[in-house]
């Protein structure tokens, strides 16, 4: 099948399965033109000056619809956002006019320092109160609304005073943002944090979710033997993940999903599976209850 | 101080010392204290900033192999962490840090090693350029081509060193085996840059790399020329000027008389073909 340029320009995201877009599939991905709704990228990876990462974007951005997922904004730290790294997400932004964009609860700067991962907050009053006003700040900054990613968590404090969920809905509430609902960080979290990940799903303002993003986790057990679930991107979504994502599209309806690998990454044909797989389950579950429809 | 503040930079001092103990108050489910959950995050942070020195340095990660790799670079993310989210610029000071490194000191050319492959990254990411024609030279009359003024490609960098680090780089990043050599055979200078798409990497003759570093600096062709002279007195600038016009290393020229740089072809945007 040719691939044909500039068919997406519009690039709103559909409610199909999409494929984080990695280095290894550029050229797979560009010869061959696979049938998937949508690529997603880090946008860190694309603030360098020029290059192949670029070209390779604007060529695949030319042909798919474009999620823009930011890894390193910091929105939970206590400290204003990084000025210079707010004017990086809009230059891509307006660049690559991303159907949707993304960015987690969590923190990765503290002072000078850049810590290379998502790191959790408390749910108080005060953390609130600062996340909303940087939220604020990013949409008003980029000129658009956000979405924002549920964490997966190792541990809690024990100073918070909110659920994850009433915290989530609050900042929804005082920000107008979007949601992005990770459902493998549902499961880690849940896991974790011994909640029941159904009932999560549940009590979840899901009238507010625009994306979904699955992943694999890997088991290890903390110092009591209970199991201590990471959330590493390196493995096919398990088997309970595909199952709590059956349960969440029957309530949310088809969504843009996308499947996350960012380790140990795969030949295409093993990612192109598992978004066929979301697929197959969207057209299986993906009316919604009609108990929520009025909700949705 | 807000409590939000002390808490993220009690868990920051912890992230980074590991001697430290947990910050108190971060609990598992049953409220109590867990030290392995909180390192979940310190090999995260760890991990993850490896894994960006491995795919920026596979030659030094090949040479040394996995295991002493790894501990290379845990030893250096601690002496200098990333101060960017920005991980395409980390591991500037990487090159540095190995030569102060004493369980590396046995292997003299790997610094330089390492200098190659942050130069390769840099080309990798720099701006788009579209390098000046073979011809454009030859539209200035003879008697001003020394005070024309060249403007370096911005992905242009060069590795020098006083080892074949240049014929080391090269065997450890093709797959075949690497064979031996001798470290005694002299220095090499390597230009590395990405005219179009690819980063493309070559030995440079002795005296090139001063005349580029010269131009890069502003100066004239006739200055560039001496500065290379005094490197190499059989410095051939016209062979040089033409090996470096056809590998893509310019991307413009400015004469004297001329307000401002005369511009020949408008910056790529990196949107054309791949």
């Amino acid at each position: 099948m040719a691939c044909r340029a500039g068919q997406s320009r519009a690039g709103a995201i559909p409610a199909r399965a999409g494929v984080g877009l990695k280095p290894e599939h550029y050229r797979t991905i560009l010869k061959s033109c696979p049938d998937i709704g949508f690529f997603e990228v880090h946008a860190e990876n694309y603030m360098g000056a020029g290059g192949p990462p670029h070209r390779y974007l604007t060529a695949i951005r030319n042909r798919y619809p474009l999620s823009l997922h930011g890894v390193s904004l910091s929105i939970g730290a206590d400290r204003m956002l990084d000025r210079d790294h707010l004017k990086r997400l809009k230059e891509l932004i307006e660049r690559y006019q991303p159907g949707l964009f993304s960015e987690h609860l969590a923190w990765s700067t503290h002072e000078t320092a850049f810590f290379n991962d998502l790191l959790p907050v408390p749910y108080t009053a005060e953390t609130l109160t600062r996340v909303v006003e940087h939220i604020d700040d990013v949409q008003e900054t980029l000129g658009r609304q956000m979405l924002l990613e549920n964490p997966a968590t190792y541990l809690a404090f024990a100073e918070s005073s909110y659920s994850e969920i009433d915290f989530i809905a609050e900042i929804v509430r005082r920000t107008g943002c979007g949601l992005l609902l990770d459902i493998n960080n549902v499961y880690v979290a849940s896991t974790n944090q011994s909640w029941d990940p159904v009932r999560y799903i549940d009590a979840y303002p899901l009238a507010q979710v625009q994306e979904v993003h699955l992943a694999g986790f890997a088991r290890e057990a903390d110092d009591k033997s209970r199991p201590l679930l990471i959330d590493a991107h390196d493995r096919p979504v398990d088997d309970a993940v595909w199952g709590l994502f059956a349960h969440a599209i029957r309530r949310l309806g088809p969504m843009p999903t996308l499947i996350e690998r960012d380790a140990k990454v795969p030949r295409w044909p093993e990612l192109k599976a598992e978004a066929d797989r979301a697929e197959a389950i969207m057209s299986g579950c993906g009316r919604k209850d009609p108990g929520h429809a009025a909700s949705g | 101080m807000p409590r939000l503040a002390e808490r993220l930079g009690s868990f920051a001092a912890a992230l980074r010392d590991p001697a430290r103990p947990v910050p108190r108050g971060l609990v598992g489910p049953d409220g109590k204290p867990s030290a392995k959950r909180f390192a979940v995050y310190r090999n995260n942070v760890m991990v993850g900033l490896t894994e960006a020195l491995r795919a920026n340095f596979p030659a030094v990660c090949r040479i040394v192999g996995e295991e002493f790799f790894q501990a290379m670079a845990r030893a250096y993310i601690v002496y200098e962490p990333p101060a960017s989210p920005i991980l395409l610029d980390y591991g500037a000071g990487f090159a540095n840090f190995i030569a102060e490194f004493e369980p590396a000191a046995s292997l003299p050319y790997l610094p330089d090693v390492a200098r190659l492959e942050r130069a390769w990254t840099e080309a990798y990411h720099a701006k788009e350029g579209q390098p000046l024609a073979a011809e454009a030279l030859a539209k200035i009359r003879a008697h001003r081509i020394h005070a024309a003024r060249l403007h370096v490609h911005p992905s242009v960098r060069v590795a020098q060193s006083r080892f074949p680090a240049l014929t080391i780089w090269r065997m450890n990043v093709d797959d075949r085996a690497p064979g031996p050599v001798d470290l005694k055979s002299g220095g090499e200078d390597a230009l590395v840059m990405r005219p179009q798409a690819a980063v493309e990497v070559r030995s440079m003759p002795p005296g090139a790399a001063d005349f580029l570093a010269a131009l890069g600096g502003g100066a004239t062709l006739a200055q560039a020329s001496k500065s290379a002279l005094r490197a190499d007195a059989h410095f051939d600038l016209s062979a040089n000027l033409a090996a470096l016009i056809g590998a893509g290393a310019f991307i413009d020229y400015s004469l004297p008389t001329d307000a401002g740089a005369v511009g020949l072809t408008p910056p790529d945007d990196g949107r054309g073909e791949i």
